[in-house]
């Protein structure tokens, strides 16, 4: 055969396995609103820059007629390619193929990939759409499984992890998304559990849709395992994109720097969209955005828990990780998932060497049986664990409320906070001016001849004395009470300053933190 | 975001903590909480959904603490129920073969002693 016969074969032999699961297949795929693997592929990286591996690797299964199937590419497509330039390794499961299922040779492809990323420390990106195990290979599709858990473990904070839920994601398949760094849902597309509605309906006799169970909207508003939501796959795939750029490739390196853009101040001015009084509403986003690059806030779990707010944005550039108490919600309070959003989102930044900033506005922990019996003191422990453990730059300003624990957990100086700042408006204390005034007064207050009236007045003094951030600047705990037109320049001085911050930690094999 | 959440819909409600009251958005979770019950130990709960396999005893008998009352199957388990304490058996909420859900009263024992609850037990500690 002469070298034009040999490269014709290989192309027709190329062109049978890029068929994947066929004409029908794919109908179905379309059909169902959704992208093929391909496509999805094409859509999200650089126009050209996909390169696909292992397109010949057939599955290895022997049992129940499987050997006389074949399944182009064993239903996953693996390659690299570039997101905006940035490097990334990329799998797709081809759900057109055997249902996207996972066998032997499905997982190698995927481990393959994985340690291929894990190697060039650039970011890993999978595409879920599968209908789980392949049962026909029996344990073997277990093994699967635990070889890419393995490796999303080892991979954690080495490299970013990005899972993309196009489909099913069910029983144990779901434990890869939930180990990695983000996990992105489509409305309508993507469904995440671990037992199916069927199963919950034999064994238990309850009835619930797939879209109830574990649809995209549950996974971001209720369990959190997801962190961001979107209308459409291409929506999706432009989440993808804008995160890509907020971080780094790995844990050696920065994210990239981006030219300097000045915020909306005319938009985002502070005395419109910042009540001074402690007890009303705004949103914490808008003052995020009037100190940022471009005005440009990128959210992280926007519909979960709430009364937090975390996600990406710029300053001079630079990608800043921002954590914000919300007092829209709730008034902003802490709680058990508020907790488990905050401190991952920590860690994450710690890992990827993103410098933190922290706005503190918030009334305390939630009370209640609920919360407590819950964990809210395992799960608020998360906050404390994180802060103290990351070593990235951690600047702080406090807005207004700062009282008790929720004072100390929100990066405060003693939990070793870089730079510490107070707006005008703060209050510092141990707890609400009211529960003060009637623990320190107590008997003074009892004593009287009006205790109401008196208590009104004891609060009023405590307020006066202590509802200010003066007493924590006395004690050196504040480094500057700022005028909060001034949070930028404060900030991205801050920052510039601790751009070589070295600081050492106790040598240990790892932390126990409260999971 | 297109999505409005239903929250952002919703007015402005007081939230107390602490002395202050706040004027803020309260969600789902916060408004859909149930407040505690305390638990009266003569009632017997599943502690998981199953199907009752087998019950040993009935309405009215004695039981010695310890005494197995019941099998509820639970992924493919057979879990035994046992008395908590010596008692009668007030009534048997459940019977062979019934499907029950989680946290489901099965049984309500009228305890020998009254059992105090948990906040006013008191602890002896008893020396060699």
């Amino acid at each position: 055969m002469s070298l034009k016969q040999k490269t014709l074969d290989l192309k027709k032999r190329m062109q049978e396995a890029l068929q994947g699961g066929g004409a029908q297949a794919i109908e179905k795929q379309v059909a169902m609103g959704k992208k093929t693997a391909r496509e999805r592929i094409i859509a999200l990286l650089d126009p050209n820059s996909f390169h696909e591996y292992d397109l010949f690797v057939e599955h290895s299964a022997k049992d129940f007629d499987m050997e006389k199937k074949i399944l182009p590419g064993d239903g996953v497509i693996t390659g690299t390619g570039t997101i905006s330039g940035y490097p990334v390794c990329i799998f797709a499961q081809d759900f057109t193929v055997a249902g996207g299922s996972l066998g032997f040779m499905h997982a190698r492809k995927i481990t393959k990939i994985m340690d291929h990323a894990i190697k060039l420390k650039i970011p890993l990106i999978g595409i879920n759409d599968s209908g789980g195990a392949r049962i026909q290979e029996g344990v073997n599709s277990l093994a699967g499984y635990g070889d890419i858990f393995y490796r999303n473990t080892l991979a954690s904070g080495v490299i970013p992890q990005i899972s993309v839920i196009l489909g099913p994601c069910a029983g144990g398949a779901v434990y890869s998304p939930a180990l990695t760094d983000f996990v992105f849902v489509v409305d309508k597309i993507s469904k995440m559990f671990i037992t199916g509605p069927e199963v919950i309906k034999t064994v238990l006799g309850e009835e619930i849709s797939m879209e109830a169970l574990g649809g995209a909207r549950v996974q971001s508003e209720v369990t959190g395992n997801a962190h961001f939501f979107a209308e459409s796959e291409e929506e999706c795939f432009d989440q993808i994109k804008k995160l890509v750029s907020f971080i780094p490739w790995n844990n050696t390196k920065k994210a990239e720097t981006f030219p300097k853009k000045t915020p909306n101040t005319k938009a985002y001015k502070i005395k419109d969209i910042f009540p001074t009084d402690p007890t009303q509403p705004y949103d914490v986003r808008n003052v995020i955005r009037s100190m940022v690059d471009n005005s440009e806030f990128f959210e992280v779990q926007e519909l979960f828990a709430r009364n937090i707010v975390i996600g990406f944005a710029r300053l001079n550039g630079q990608t800043i990780g921002f954590v914000a108490n919300q007092p829209l919600v709730l008034a902003g309070v802490l709680d058990v998932d508020s907790s488990d959003k905050a401190a991952r989102f920590i860690r994450y930044c710690d890992a990827f060497n993103i410098p933190l900033v922290t706005l503190v506005d918030l009334p305390g922990y939630l009370p209640g049986v609920d919360q407590e019996h819950a964990g809210v003191i395992r799960h608020g422990a998360k906050i404390l664990y994180s802060y103290s453990e990351a070593t990235v730059p951690k600047i702080t300003i406090i807005l207004r409320k700062a009282y008790g624990g929720g004072y100390i957990a929100m990066c405060s100086r003693h939990l070793k906070a870089d730079f510490v700042f107070a707006w005008p408006t703060a209050e510092i204390a141990v707890m609400g001016p009211e529960g003060a005034a009637n623990i320190i007064f107590r008997s003074e207050i009892a004593a009287a001849e009006n205790p109401e009236e008196m208590r009104k007045q004891k609060v009023k003094e405590y307020k006066k004395k202590f509802a200010n951030p003066y007493v924590a600047a006395a004690y050196g705990y504040i480094d500057a009470v700022i005028d909060p037109n001034e949070s930028r320049k404060f900030l991205i001085h801050s920052i510039d300053v601790s751009s070589h911050k070295d600081e050492a930690r106790p040598l240990k094999k790892h932390g126990i933190p409260p999971f | 975001m297109e999505n409005e959440n239903k929250e952002d819909k919703q007015e402005f409600q007081k939230f107390t903590l602490d002395g202050y009251t706040y004027k803020t958005l309260l969600t789902k979770k916060w408004l859909s909480h149930k407040s505690y019950v305390e638990k009266d130990p003569g009632k017997i709960h599943s502690f998981i959904p199953g199907t009752i396999l087998k019950v040993f005893v009935k309405d009215g008998q004695k039981v010695k603490k310890g005494e197995q009352l019941l099998i509820l199957e639970a992924m493919k388990m057979h879990n035994i129920i046992t008395a908590p304490m010596a008692g009668k058996i007030k009534k048997l909420y459940v019977s062979t073969a019934e499907r029950v859900a989680n946290k489901h009263l099965l049984i309500e024992i009228e305890p020998d002693e009254i059992v105090e609850s948990s906040k006013s037990k008191k602890i002896k500690i008893k020396r060699k």
